[in-house]
């Protein structure tokens, strides 16, 4: 096997391309249209046809799909199949009832694998190569994605899931795992673990890794790389929209090839939906091109960036997504763990405080750190120095029940939480400003 | 005949002492006694000030402010004076949540201020050991 799993596809003149995307297009409409009667809505309201589009020019006429609306679609809204032509679910890890969940049929599913295979070969991977998945599996998409990708390239696969460092150190060094696959956080902890039990980089077989499902930096990139002796790719992905493969980088580490057969990338004004010339950064957007279970027009991610046609030196010509800058949506991935505002929004009322609070994110030593200051009211205050501190420890044991991770709490005084046009700005989120 | 004590909650920030220092001036009130508690992100300043309502009418607004009734003993303003209040509470078992001190208008007069959670019983107990306590009529003298 050489550079490429699917060197024809991935290697094809742009011109080829553009030619696929226009037929994939207008039959998806079509699909969409006659199956998806949420989205079918939202075009007649639009007062758009499957005739108006004939290929990817007349993208921009569809009507787009946020999150909100897979919410309220929730869960069938958008099915684009029978039930029946279905084999798989998977689930962003939410804990509250606003989880996204996503349907497959087979084609889905070898779909999205042919996309994670492509990365896999792009970091190296061959039939040779043992492939360690130390991505969470279940109902979230990292651990099957990369486990389906690795068959289908042919590697031995480890479908270790996550945690339990000690067996996966175990597993790595006595079975020679070559390629690791796990959220960069967790890529960096097994780094430090094995220099901790005294090996170097060296001692390990490791020569790449695949990492994905959180933000990081080239910080991190590079301090991940040294500690494990190996190179690091980035992968990029959504469980709306399969899952990690949906973008990933190739040998130049210069950002993320999108499978553009398979999807249809836009960068978009967030705030006037206007569609973006290329280079400039902005919200990004995807069309599914060939999807049957949950196929999304122009599905707003909230990610932040930008998208580059330049040549690539790994041959590949599809477009270059860069690290997502930024995330105007809600969610925040915190140490690999999903948090709603929302919910600390309910712990706040639920304990008696104000919904004023800030959640700010940043990055001690590749590990995040979440804080969140919350303002007391007037009636909460006392004098007593061990009254506020127990408030504030009940108040933390309080979010790590309902998240699953545990910030730090800060009470404030009143009104100083910061507001932008009076509306408090919920969450600063630093980690992306290292890079 | 507690006196009244306002906390306010300062943020660990330049300028926030300064800041609710200057208006308790503004309201034309003296402060008598203070003292400030710190945390890591933030303080809890303590007074005893003239015109308490004033004051706290006018910072209410700005400031996270509170009225807690405190005990003023008074005592002689020499060495030695403190220990028998403080022997006198530890008798009764009266807990001492955080005290401070401040000298009286009179010569050789001063009082220490006590934060204990029955303030009623705690002045009772004093009394009875021949300890006079102030009232925020006798404050504003
Ligand atoms: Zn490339």
């Amino acid at each position: 096997m050489g550079r490429y799993y699917q060197q024809d596809i991935e290697t094809a003149p742009r011109e080829k391309i553009l030619e696929i995307q226009n037929e994939k297009l207008v039959r998806q409409v079509r699909h969409v249209w006659d199956n998806v009667p949420y989205y079918r809505h939202l075009m007649e309201e639009k007062g758009v046809t499957p005739e108006d589009i004939r290929g990817v020019e007349d993208l921009h006429k569809l009507p787009f799909l946020s999150k909100a609306d897979l919410r309220e679609a929730y869960p069938y809204g958008l099915l684009g199949t029978d039930l029946k032509n279905c084999v798989r679910i998977q689930s962003t890890s939410g804990t509250t009832g606003r989880r996204v969940v996503a349907f497959y049929t087979q084609h889905d599913v070898d779909l999205w694998e042919d996309c994670t295979a492509r990365a896999i070969v792009a970091a190296g991977g061959t039939d040779e190569d043992v492939v360690q998945v130390c991505y969470g599996y279940g109902l979230f998409t990292g651990g099957a994605g990369l486990h389906g990708g690795s068959h289908k390239v042919g590697c031995l696969t480890l479908p270790m899931s996550s945690g339990n460092t000690e067996r996966q150190i175990q597993f790595m060094m006595d079975l020679g795992s070559t390629i690791l696959c796990c959220t960069p956080s967790y890529a960096a902890y097994i780094g430090e673990s094995l220099a901790e039990m005294g090996y170097k980089p060296e001692d390990n077989k490791l020569k790449a890794g695949i990492f994905g499902a959180e933000p990081w930096t080239e910080e991190m990139r590079r301090d991940i790389e040294k500690k494990l002796g190996i190179k690091a790719y980035d992968i990029y992905g959504l469980t709306e929209t399969s899952g990690p493969g949906v973008a990933y980088e190739c040998e130049e580490q210069h950002g993320m090839h999108i499978n553009e057969d398979h999807f249809l990338a836009e960068i978009i004004d967030p705030e006037t939906g206007e569609v973006l010339p290329e280079g400039e950064k902005g919200e990004l957007v995807f069309t599914s091109l060939d999807k049957e279970a949950f196929p999304l027009l122009r599905y707003r991610t909230r990610d932040i960036c930008v998208l580059s046609r330049k040549p690539c030196s790994c041959g590949r010509t599809h477009v270059r997504m860069s690290k997502p800058m930024g995330r105007s949506d809600d969610m925040l991935i915190i140490r690999g763990v999903n948090v709603f505002p929302s919910q600390i929004e309910t712990v706040l009322l639920k304990e008696g405080y104000t919904p004023n609070y800030q959640i700010v994110l940043d990055r001690e030593r590749n590990t995040d750190t979440f804080d969140v200051y919350v303002e007391v009211s007037a009636d909460q205050f006392s004098d007593l120095m061990s009254q506020i501190q127990k408030m504030e420890k009940s108040l933390e044991a309080a979010l790590r029940t309902m998240l699953g991770i545990g910030p730090r709490v800060h009470l404030v005084a009143p009104k100083t939480i910061t507001r932008s046009e009076g509306k408090a700005v919920r969450v600063i989120d630093k980690r992306k400003l290292h890079d | 005949m507690a006196i009244t004590q306002i906390s306010l909650f300062l943020m660990n920030q330049p300028g926030q002492l300064v800041d609710a220092v200057g208006a308790i001036s503004g309201a034309g009130s003296n402060i008598r006694a203070m003292s400030i508690a710190e945390a890591n992100d933030f303080g809890i300043l303590r007074a005893i000030v003239t015109d308490t309502d004033k004051v706290c009418s006018l910072l209410k607004d700005r400031f996270l402010i509170t009225r807690t009734p405190v005990v003023a003993a008074k005592m002689d303003d020499r060495s030695g004076a403190l220990y028998p209040i403080l022997s006198a509470l530890n008798k009764a078992n009266v807990n001492i949540e955080y005290m401070y001190a401040f000298t009286g208008t009179g010569p050789e007069e001063a009082y220490v201020v006590l934060r204990v959670s029955d303030p009623d019983t705690t002045e009772s107990v004093l009394h009875a050991h021949g300890i006079q306590t102030l009232s925020d009529e006798g404050l504003s003298l």
